[in-house]
Protein backbone atom coordinates (compact mmCIF):
# COMPACT_ATOMS: atom_id res chain seq x y z
CA UNK A 1 0.00 0.00 0.00
CA UNK A 2 1.59 3.29 -0.98
CA UNK A 3 1.48 6.44 1.12
CA UNK A 4 -1.17 8.24 -0.91
CA UNK A 5 -3.54 5.32 -0.57
CA UNK A 6 -2.79 5.34 3.11
CA UNK A 7 -3.66 9.03 3.30
CA UNK A 8 -6.85 8.52 1.36
CA UNK A 9 -7.95 5.73 3.67
CA UNK A 10 -7.29 7.76 6.77
CA UNK A 11 -8.31 11.14 5.46
CA UNK A 12 -11.13 11.61 7.95
CA UNK A 13 -8.83 11.13 10.90
CA UNK A 14 -6.04 13.23 9.40
CA UNK A 15 -8.48 16.02 8.70
CA UNK A 16 -9.85 15.88 12.21
CA UNK A 17 -6.38 15.95 13.73
CA UNK A 18 -5.38 18.81 11.44
CA UNK A 19 -8.36 20.82 12.62
CA UNK A 20 -7.48 20.00 16.22
CA UNK A 21 -3.94 21.13 15.51
CA UNK A 22 -5.17 24.37 14.01
CA UNK A 23 -7.41 24.93 17.00
CA UNK A 24 -4.53 24.50 19.44
CA UNK A 25 -2.32 26.85 17.46
CA UNK A 26 -5.08 29.35 16.74
CA UNK A 27 -6.44 29.75 20.25
CA UNK A 28 -2.99 29.91 21.84
CA UNK A 29 -1.81 32.49 19.30
CA UNK A 30 -4.86 34.66 19.94
CA UNK A 31 -4.30 34.53 23.70
CA UNK A 32 -0.58 35.21 23.26
CA UNK A 33 -1.35 38.21 21.06
CA UNK A 34 -3.88 39.55 23.57
CA UNK A 35 -1.25 39.31 26.31
CA UNK A 36 1.96 39.87 24.39
CA UNK A 37 1.07 42.94 22.33
CA UNK A 38 -0.14 44.97 25.35
CA UNK A 39 2.98 43.86 27.23
CA UNK A 40 5.13 45.02 24.33
CA UNK A 41 3.30 48.35 24.29
CA UNK A 42 3.82 48.66 28.02
CA UNK A 43 7.56 48.09 27.94
CA UNK A 44 7.93 50.46 24.99
CA UNK A 45 6.20 53.10 27.11
CA UNK A 46 7.88 52.37 30.43
CA UNK A 47 11.36 51.08 29.61
CA UNK A 48 12.03 50.12 33.24
CA UNK A 49 9.75 47.10 32.71
CA UNK A 50 11.69 46.18 29.64
CA UNK A 51 14.35 43.94 31.19
CA UNK A 52 12.20 41.91 33.60
CA UNK A 53 9.44 41.27 31.05
CA UNK A 54 11.77 40.25 28.23
CA UNK A 55 13.89 38.17 30.62
CA UNK A 56 10.83 36.26 31.82
CA UNK A 57 9.66 35.61 28.27
CA UNK A 58 13.18 34.54 27.35
CA UNK A 59 13.39 32.08 30.22
CA UNK A 60 10.09 30.48 29.22
CA UNK A 61 11.48 30.11 25.72
CA UNK A 62 14.48 28.16 27.02
CA UNK A 63 12.43 25.50 28.82
CA UNK A 64 12.35 22.37 26.68
CA UNK A 65 8.79 21.93 25.47
CA UNK A 66 8.38 18.37 26.66
CA UNK A 67 9.55 19.45 30.13
CA UNK A 68 7.11 22.36 30.18
CA UNK A 69 4.22 20.08 29.31
CA UNK A 70 5.40 17.80 32.12
CA UNK A 71 5.74 20.61 34.64
CA UNK A 72 2.23 21.82 34.00
CA UNK A 73 0.64 18.38 34.25
CA UNK A 74 0.16 18.35 38.06
CA UNK A 75 -1.33 21.87 38.15
CA UNK A 76 -4.98 21.68 39.29
CA UNK A 77 -7.71 22.52 36.73
CA UNK A 78 -5.08 22.82 34.02
CA UNK A 79 -3.99 19.24 34.38
CA UNK A 80 -7.62 18.06 34.19
CA UNK A 81 -7.64 18.41 30.46
CA UNK A 82 -4.57 17.98 28.30
CA UNK A 83 -5.93 20.51 25.83
CA UNK A 84 -5.87 23.35 28.38
CA UNK A 85 -2.35 22.48 29.25
CA UNK A 86 -1.21 22.43 25.66
CA UNK A 87 -2.84 25.80 24.98
CA UNK A 88 -1.15 27.37 27.98
CA UNK A 89 2.26 26.01 27.02
CA UNK A 90 1.90 27.12 23.40
CA UNK A 91 0.76 30.55 24.56
CA UNK A 92 3.84 30.92 26.74
CA UNK A 93 6.13 30.04 23.85
CA UNK A 94 4.44 32.47 21.52
CA UNK A 95 4.84 35.38 23.94
CA UNK A 96 8.48 36.24 23.37
CA UNK A 97 8.37 37.02 19.64
CA UNK A 98 5.16 39.00 20.12
CA UNK A 99 6.41 41.07 23.04
CA UNK A 100 9.79 41.67 21.48
CA UNK A 101 8.48 42.65 18.08
CA UNK A 102 5.79 44.93 19.48
CA UNK A 103 8.47 46.66 21.54
CA UNK A 104 10.90 46.91 18.62
CA UNK A 105 8.17 48.03 16.24
CA UNK A 106 6.95 50.84 18.45
CA UNK A 107 10.43 52.02 19.34
CA UNK A 108 11.27 51.99 15.65
CA UNK A 109 8.63 54.55 14.68
CA UNK A 110 10.32 57.75 13.51
CA UNK A 111 10.56 60.01 16.60
CA UNK A 112 9.84 63.07 14.43
CA UNK A 113 6.49 61.57 13.47
CA UNK A 114 5.59 60.77 17.07
CA UNK A 115 6.63 64.19 18.23
CA UNK A 116 4.70 65.89 15.45
CA UNK A 117 1.64 63.89 16.48
CA UNK A 118 2.05 64.89 20.08
CA UNK A 119 2.57 68.52 19.08
CA UNK A 120 -0.61 68.46 16.97
CA UNK A 121 -2.50 67.61 20.14
CA UNK A 122 -2.99 63.87 19.91
CA UNK A 123 -3.48 62.30 23.31
CA UNK A 124 -1.14 59.46 24.24
CA UNK A 125 -3.92 56.99 23.51
CA UNK A 126 -4.63 58.50 20.08
CA UNK A 127 -0.91 58.51 19.39
CA UNK A 128 -0.73 54.81 20.19
CA UNK A 129 -3.76 53.74 18.14
CA UNK A 130 -3.45 56.11 15.20
CA UNK A 131 0.30 56.39 14.81
CA UNK A 132 2.48 53.98 16.73
CA UNK A 133 0.55 50.73 16.34
CA UNK A 134 -0.26 51.21 12.64
CA UNK A 135 3.35 52.09 11.86
CA UNK A 136 4.61 49.16 13.93
CA UNK A 137 2.08 46.74 12.47
CA UNK A 138 4.38 45.07 9.96
CA UNK A 139 7.01 44.42 12.64
CA UNK A 140 4.37 43.13 15.05
CA UNK A 141 3.00 40.90 12.33
CA UNK A 142 6.43 39.46 11.65
CA UNK A 143 6.56 38.55 15.35
CA UNK A 144 3.16 36.92 15.02
CA UNK A 145 4.45 34.99 12.03
CA UNK A 146 7.41 33.63 14.00
CA UNK A 147 5.08 32.75 16.88
CA UNK A 148 2.68 30.84 14.62
CA UNK A 149 5.41 28.88 12.88
CA UNK A 150 6.95 27.91 16.22
CA UNK A 151 3.51 26.95 17.53
CA UNK A 152 2.65 24.70 14.61
CA UNK A 153 5.82 22.72 15.25
CA UNK A 154 5.49 22.66 19.03
CA UNK A 155 1.86 21.64 18.92
CA UNK A 156 2.91 18.25 17.55
CA UNK A 157 4.61 17.60 20.90
CA UNK A 158 1.36 18.38 22.73
CA UNK A 159 0.19 14.95 21.61
CA UNK A 160 2.67 13.48 24.11
CA UNK A 161 0.34 14.56 26.91
CA UNK A 162 -2.74 13.57 24.99
CA UNK A 163 -3.81 16.97 23.72
CA UNK A 164 -4.41 15.70 20.20
CA UNK A 165 -3.35 17.34 16.98
CA UNK A 166 -1.16 15.99 14.23
CA UNK A 167 1.42 14.89 16.79
CA UNK A 168 -0.90 11.95 17.54
CA UNK A 169 -0.03 10.39 14.22
CA UNK A 170 3.66 11.05 14.71
CA UNK A 171 3.77 9.51 18.21
CA UNK A 172 1.64 6.58 17.12
CA UNK A 173 3.90 6.05 14.14
CA UNK A 174 6.96 6.19 16.38
CA UNK A 175 5.48 3.60 18.73
CA UNK A 176 4.47 1.32 15.88
CA UNK A 177 7.65 1.97 13.87
CA UNK A 178 5.39 2.99 11.00
CA UNK A 179 6.93 5.64 8.74
CA UNK A 180 3.74 6.18 6.77
CA UNK A 181 1.96 7.13 9.96
CA UNK A 182 4.78 9.48 11.01
CA UNK A 183 4.70 11.19 7.63
CA UNK A 184 0.91 11.47 7.72
CA UNK A 185 1.37 13.68 10.78
CA UNK A 186 4.62 15.41 9.91
CA UNK A 187 3.85 16.47 6.35
CA UNK A 188 0.52 18.19 7.05
CA UNK A 189 2.16 19.90 10.05
CA UNK A 190 5.00 21.14 7.86
CA UNK A 191 2.51 22.31 5.23
CA UNK A 192 0.53 24.19 7.87
CA UNK A 193 3.69 25.94 9.01
CA UNK A 194 4.65 26.88 5.47
CA UNK A 195 1.18 28.09 4.67
CA UNK A 196 1.00 30.25 7.80
CA UNK A 197 4.47 31.60 7.09
CA UNK A 198 3.58 32.46 3.53
CA UNK A 199 0.17 33.97 4.33
CA UNK A 200 1.39 36.13 7.19
CA UNK A 201 4.49 37.09 5.20
CA UNK A 202 2.26 38.35 2.41
CA UNK A 203 0.16 40.37 4.86
CA UNK A 204 3.30 41.76 6.46
CA UNK A 205 4.51 43.00 3.09
CA UNK A 206 1.19 44.72 2.49
CA UNK A 207 1.38 46.51 5.85
CA UNK A 208 5.00 47.60 5.60
CA UNK A 209 5.19 51.40 5.62
CA UNK A 210 6.68 52.94 2.51
CA UNK B 1 14.75 93.38 -0.29
CA UNK B 2 15.91 92.21 3.09
CA UNK B 3 13.11 93.25 5.39
CA UNK B 4 10.11 91.82 3.63
CA UNK B 5 7.77 92.16 6.53
CA UNK B 6 5.42 95.09 6.47
CA UNK B 7 5.48 97.47 9.40
CA UNK B 8 2.53 97.78 11.69
CA UNK B 9 1.30 94.25 10.98
CA UNK B 10 1.36 93.38 14.63
CA UNK B 11 -0.13 94.94 17.71
CA UNK B 12 1.69 95.27 21.00
CA UNK B 13 -0.51 92.67 22.61
CA UNK B 14 1.56 89.81 24.00
CA UNK B 15 0.40 86.35 22.97
CA UNK B 16 3.22 84.19 24.25
CA UNK B 17 5.34 85.15 27.20
CA UNK B 18 8.25 83.27 28.69
CA UNK B 19 9.04 84.48 32.19
CA UNK B 20 12.47 83.63 33.53
CA UNK B 21 12.29 80.18 31.97
CA UNK B 22 15.05 77.66 32.54
CA UNK B 23 15.31 74.16 31.23
CA UNK B 24 17.89 71.50 32.03
CA UNK B 25 18.56 68.48 29.87
CA UNK B 26 18.17 65.08 31.55
CA UNK B 27 21.95 64.86 32.01
CA UNK B 28 21.83 67.90 34.26
CA UNK B 29 23.20 70.49 31.86
CA UNK B 30 21.38 73.79 31.53
CA UNK B 31 20.02 74.10 28.00
CA UNK B 32 18.23 77.32 28.69
CA UNK B 33 18.74 79.75 31.55
CA UNK B 34 16.58 82.61 32.71
CA UNK B 35 14.89 83.29 29.40
CA UNK B 36 12.55 86.26 29.07
CA UNK B 37 10.74 86.54 25.79
CA UNK B 38 7.51 88.02 24.50
CA UNK B 39 5.84 87.25 21.23
CA UNK B 40 3.30 89.82 20.06
CA UNK B 41 0.12 89.18 18.18
CA UNK B 42 0.58 88.92 14.45
CA UNK B 43 4.37 89.10 14.43
CA UNK B 44 6.90 86.58 13.21
CA UNK B 45 9.47 86.27 15.95
CA UNK B 46 12.59 84.51 14.77
CA UNK B 47 14.70 82.48 17.15
CA UNK B 48 18.16 82.67 15.65
CA UNK B 49 21.21 80.87 16.92
CA UNK B 50 23.60 78.04 16.26
CA UNK B 51 22.90 74.38 17.02
CA UNK B 52 22.61 73.83 20.75
CA UNK B 53 21.80 77.45 21.51
CA UNK B 54 18.34 76.48 22.81
CA UNK B 55 16.12 77.60 19.91
CA UNK B 56 14.24 74.34 19.49
CA UNK B 57 14.05 73.89 23.25
CA UNK B 58 12.37 77.29 23.52
CA UNK B 59 9.82 76.28 20.91
CA UNK B 60 9.06 73.00 22.65
CA UNK B 61 8.60 74.77 25.97
CA UNK B 62 5.83 76.82 24.39
CA UNK B 63 3.73 73.83 23.36
CA UNK B 64 4.76 71.78 26.36
CA UNK B 65 6.67 69.08 24.55
CA UNK B 66 9.11 70.08 27.29
CA UNK B 67 8.30 71.30 30.77
CA UNK B 68 10.32 74.22 32.13
CA UNK B 69 12.45 73.51 35.19
CA UNK B 70 11.90 77.04 36.47
CA UNK B 71 9.85 80.03 35.42
CA UNK B 72 6.63 79.90 33.48
CA UNK B 73 5.20 80.14 30.03
CA UNK B 74 2.07 82.23 29.49
CA UNK B 75 -0.10 81.79 26.43
CA UNK B 76 -2.79 84.43 25.90
CA UNK B 77 -1.96 85.69 29.37
CA UNK B 78 -2.64 82.38 31.10
CA UNK B 79 -0.03 80.01 32.46
CA UNK B 80 -0.04 76.62 30.76
CA UNK B 81 -1.85 74.08 32.94
CA UNK B 82 -0.35 70.82 34.13
CA UNK B 83 -3.31 68.62 33.26
CA UNK B 84 -2.96 66.41 30.20
CA UNK B 85 -6.26 67.69 28.81
CA UNK B 86 -5.13 71.33 29.15
CA UNK B 87 -1.90 70.55 27.35
CA UNK B 88 -3.74 68.78 24.52
CA UNK B 89 -6.08 71.79 24.22
CA UNK B 90 -3.11 74.14 24.13
CA UNK B 91 -1.39 72.14 21.38
CA UNK B 92 -4.48 71.96 19.20
CA UNK B 93 -4.51 75.75 19.25
CA UNK B 94 -0.98 75.90 17.87
CA UNK B 95 0.18 74.81 14.44
CA UNK B 96 3.53 73.02 14.45
CA UNK B 97 5.83 72.62 11.48
CA UNK B 98 9.22 70.92 11.68
CA UNK B 99 12.10 70.30 9.33
CA UNK B 100 11.55 66.56 8.99
CA UNK B 101 7.92 67.52 8.40
CA UNK B 102 6.65 64.73 10.62
CA UNK B 103 3.80 63.88 8.28
CA UNK B 104 2.21 60.56 9.11
CA UNK B 105 3.59 58.19 6.47
CA UNK B 106 0.52 55.91 6.67
CA UNK B 107 -1.94 58.78 6.17
CA UNK B 108 -2.82 60.28 2.80
CA UNK B 109 -2.29 63.97 2.20
CA UNK B 110 -5.97 64.56 2.92
CA UNK B 111 -5.89 62.69 6.25
CA UNK B 112 -2.68 64.42 7.26
CA UNK B 113 -4.11 67.85 6.61
CA UNK B 114 -7.44 67.04 8.24
CA UNK B 115 -5.82 65.58 11.33
CA UNK B 116 -6.66 68.26 13.87
CA UNK B 117 -10.13 69.07 12.46
CA UNK B 118 -10.98 65.35 12.74
CA UNK B 119 -9.65 65.21 16.30
CA UNK B 120 -11.84 68.20 17.00
CA UNK B 121 -14.82 66.42 15.53
CA UNK B 122 -15.61 68.73 12.64
CA UNK B 123 -18.37 67.51 10.30
CA UNK B 124 -17.00 65.77 7.20
CA UNK B 125 -18.28 68.28 4.65
CA UNK B 126 -16.67 71.13 6.54
CA UNK B 127 -13.41 69.17 6.66
CA UNK B 128 -13.58 68.55 2.91
CA UNK B 129 -14.11 72.23 2.18
CA UNK B 130 -11.33 73.23 4.55
CA UNK B 131 -8.88 70.74 3.01
CA UNK B 132 -9.53 72.06 -0.49
CA UNK B 133 -9.14 75.61 0.73
CA UNK B 134 -5.84 74.78 2.43
CA UNK B 135 -4.41 72.99 -0.58
CA UNK B 136 -5.08 76.08 -2.61
CA UNK B 137 -3.67 78.30 0.11
CA UNK B 138 -0.32 76.50 0.16
CA UNK B 139 -0.20 76.08 -3.60
CA UNK B 140 -0.80 72.36 -3.93
CA UNK B 141 -2.74 70.62 -6.66
CA UNK B 142 -6.10 69.30 -5.44
CA UNK B 143 -5.31 66.01 -7.19
CA UNK B 144 -2.66 65.22 -4.57
CA UNK B 145 -5.09 64.51 -1.74
CA UNK B 146 -5.04 60.74 -2.20
CA UNK B 147 -1.24 60.52 -2.32
CA UNK B 148 0.96 59.35 0.52
CA UNK B 149 3.83 61.52 1.80
CA UNK B 150 6.50 59.32 0.20
CA UNK B 151 4.92 60.02 -3.19
CA UNK B 152 5.56 63.75 -2.86
CA UNK B 153 8.63 65.91 -3.41
CA UNK B 154 10.33 67.57 -0.45
CA UNK B 155 8.75 70.92 -1.26
CA UNK B 156 5.29 69.40 -1.58
CA UNK B 157 5.70 67.58 1.72
CA UNK B 158 6.68 70.80 3.43
CA UNK B 159 3.61 72.51 1.95
CA UNK B 160 1.41 69.73 3.29
CA UNK B 161 3.11 70.23 6.65
CA UNK B 162 2.17 73.91 6.58
CA UNK B 163 -1.38 73.10 5.50
CA UNK B 164 -1.71 70.61 8.36
CA UNK B 165 -0.48 73.18 10.85
CA UNK B 166 -3.00 75.73 9.58
CA UNK B 167 -5.92 73.30 9.34
CA UNK B 168 -7.88 74.21 12.44
CA UNK B 169 -6.97 77.88 12.00
CA UNK B 170 -4.79 78.23 15.10
CA UNK B 171 -3.79 81.72 16.20
CA UNK B 172 -0.23 80.60 16.83
CA UNK B 173 2.25 78.83 14.56
CA UNK B 174 5.43 77.20 15.79
CA UNK B 175 7.94 76.51 13.04
CA UNK B 176 11.21 74.69 13.60
CA UNK B 177 13.51 75.18 10.60
CA UNK B 178 10.60 74.30 8.34
CA UNK B 179 12.51 75.07 5.15
CA UNK B 180 15.92 73.89 6.33
CA UNK B 181 16.05 70.66 4.34
CA UNK B 182 14.90 72.12 1.03
CA UNK B 183 17.03 73.02 -1.97
CA UNK B 184 17.71 76.77 -2.28
CA UNK B 185 15.20 77.41 -5.05
CA UNK B 186 12.34 75.60 -3.35
CA UNK B 187 13.26 77.28 -0.09
CA UNK B 188 13.14 80.69 -1.75
CA UNK B 189 9.73 79.86 -3.20
CA UNK B 190 8.34 78.70 0.13
CA UNK B 191 9.74 81.69 1.97
CA UNK B 192 8.05 83.97 -0.51
CA UNK B 193 4.78 82.11 -0.06
CA UNK B 194 5.18 82.21 3.69
CA UNK B 195 5.42 86.00 3.52
CA UNK B 196 2.33 86.36 1.38
CA UNK B 197 0.42 83.91 3.58
CA UNK B 198 1.47 85.76 6.68
CA UNK B 199 0.35 89.03 5.12
CA UNK B 200 -3.12 87.58 4.76
CA UNK B 201 -3.40 85.43 7.87
CA UNK B 202 -1.46 87.44 10.43
CA UNK B 203 -0.69 84.50 12.65
CA UNK B 204 1.52 84.86 15.67
CA UNK B 205 4.58 82.92 14.53
CA UNK B 206 7.56 81.66 16.47
CA UNK B 207 10.10 80.60 13.89
CA UNK B 208 13.38 78.78 14.53
CA UNK B 209 16.27 79.08 12.08
CA UNK B 210 20.04 79.28 11.98
CA UNK B 211 19.95 81.03 8.63
CA UNK B 212 20.37 84.79 8.94
CA UNK B 213 19.03 85.45 5.45
CA UNK B 214 15.85 83.63 6.32
CA UNK B 215 15.63 85.48 9.63
CA UNK B 216 16.04 88.88 7.99
CA UNK B 217 13.60 88.05 5.27
CA UNK B 218 10.77 86.55 7.31
CA UNK B 219 11.11 88.06 10.75
CA UNK B 220 9.34 90.98 12.36
CA UNK B 221 11.89 90.69 15.13
CA UNK B 222 14.89 88.46 15.64
CA UNK B 223 15.76 86.96 19.01
CA UNK B 224 19.40 85.94 19.04
CA UNK B 225 20.25 83.02 21.29
CA UNK B 226 23.64 81.76 22.34
CA UNK B 227 24.42 78.92 24.74
CA UNK B 228 20.97 78.93 26.31
CA UNK B 229 20.82 82.66 26.84
CA UNK B 230 18.97 85.39 25.02
CA UNK B 231 21.55 87.81 23.64
CA UNK B 232 19.29 90.42 22.09
CA UNK B 233 15.98 90.97 20.32
CA UNK B 234 16.14 93.26 17.30
CA UNK B 235 14.11 94.17 14.25
CA UNK B 236 15.82 93.03 11.02
CA UNK B 237 16.98 96.49 9.99
CA UNK B 238 18.47 97.03 13.46
CA UNK B 239 20.06 93.62 13.41
CA UNK B 240 22.23 94.36 10.39
CA UNK B 241 23.40 97.60 12.00
CA UNK B 242 23.82 96.18 15.49
CA UNK B 243 27.13 96.59 17.26
CA UNK B 244 26.52 93.47 19.32
CA UNK B 245 29.49 91.16 18.84
CA UNK B 246 27.47 88.06 18.05
CA UNK B 247 25.06 89.84 15.71
CA UNK B 248 28.01 91.37 13.88
CA UNK B 249 29.63 87.95 13.62
CA UNK B 250 26.44 86.59 12.05
CA UNK B 251 26.20 89.39 9.54
CA UNK B 252 29.86 88.95 8.67
CA UNK B 253 29.58 85.19 8.25
CA UNK B 254 26.60 85.49 5.92
CA UNK B 255 28.12 88.39 4.04
CA UNK B 256 31.32 86.45 3.40
CA UNK B 257 29.73 84.17 0.81
CA UNK B 258 28.43 87.08 -1.24
CA UNK B 259 31.70 88.92 -0.98
CA UNK B 260 33.89 86.03 -2.06
CA UNK B 261 31.61 85.43 -5.04
CA UNK B 262 31.93 89.13 -5.86
CA UNK B 263 35.73 88.92 -5.69
CA UNK B 264 35.62 85.94 -8.02
CA UNK B 265 33.76 88.02 -10.58
CA UNK B 266 36.36 90.77 -10.33
CA UNK B 267 39.21 88.45 -11.15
Amino acid sequence: MNWLQFLAQNRAEILELTLEHLWLVGISTVIAALVGIPLGVMIARWPSFNKPVLAAANIVQTIPSLALFGFLLPVPWLGDRAERLAILALTLYALLPLIRNTYTGIRGVDPAVVEAGRAMGLTERQLLWQVQLPLASSVILSGLRVAVVISVGLATIAAAIGAGGLGELIFRGLAMVNNQLILAGAIPAALLALLADFGLGWLEGRLRPQ
Amino acid sequence: MLCGHMDGAQSDETVIELQDVSYGSPNGQDVLAGLHLEVRRGETLILLGRSGSGKTTTLKLVNRLLTPARGQVLVEGKPVGEKQSDIVRLRRGMGYVIQEVGLFPHFTVERNIALVPRLEGWPEDKIRRRTQELLQLVGLDAGLTARYPHQLSGGQRQRVGVARALAADPAILLMDEPFGALDPLTRDELQREFLSLQQRLRKTVLFVTHDLNEALRLGSRIALLEAGKLVTVLAPHDFVRSTDALATAYVKAFGAGLKSAGNGDAL
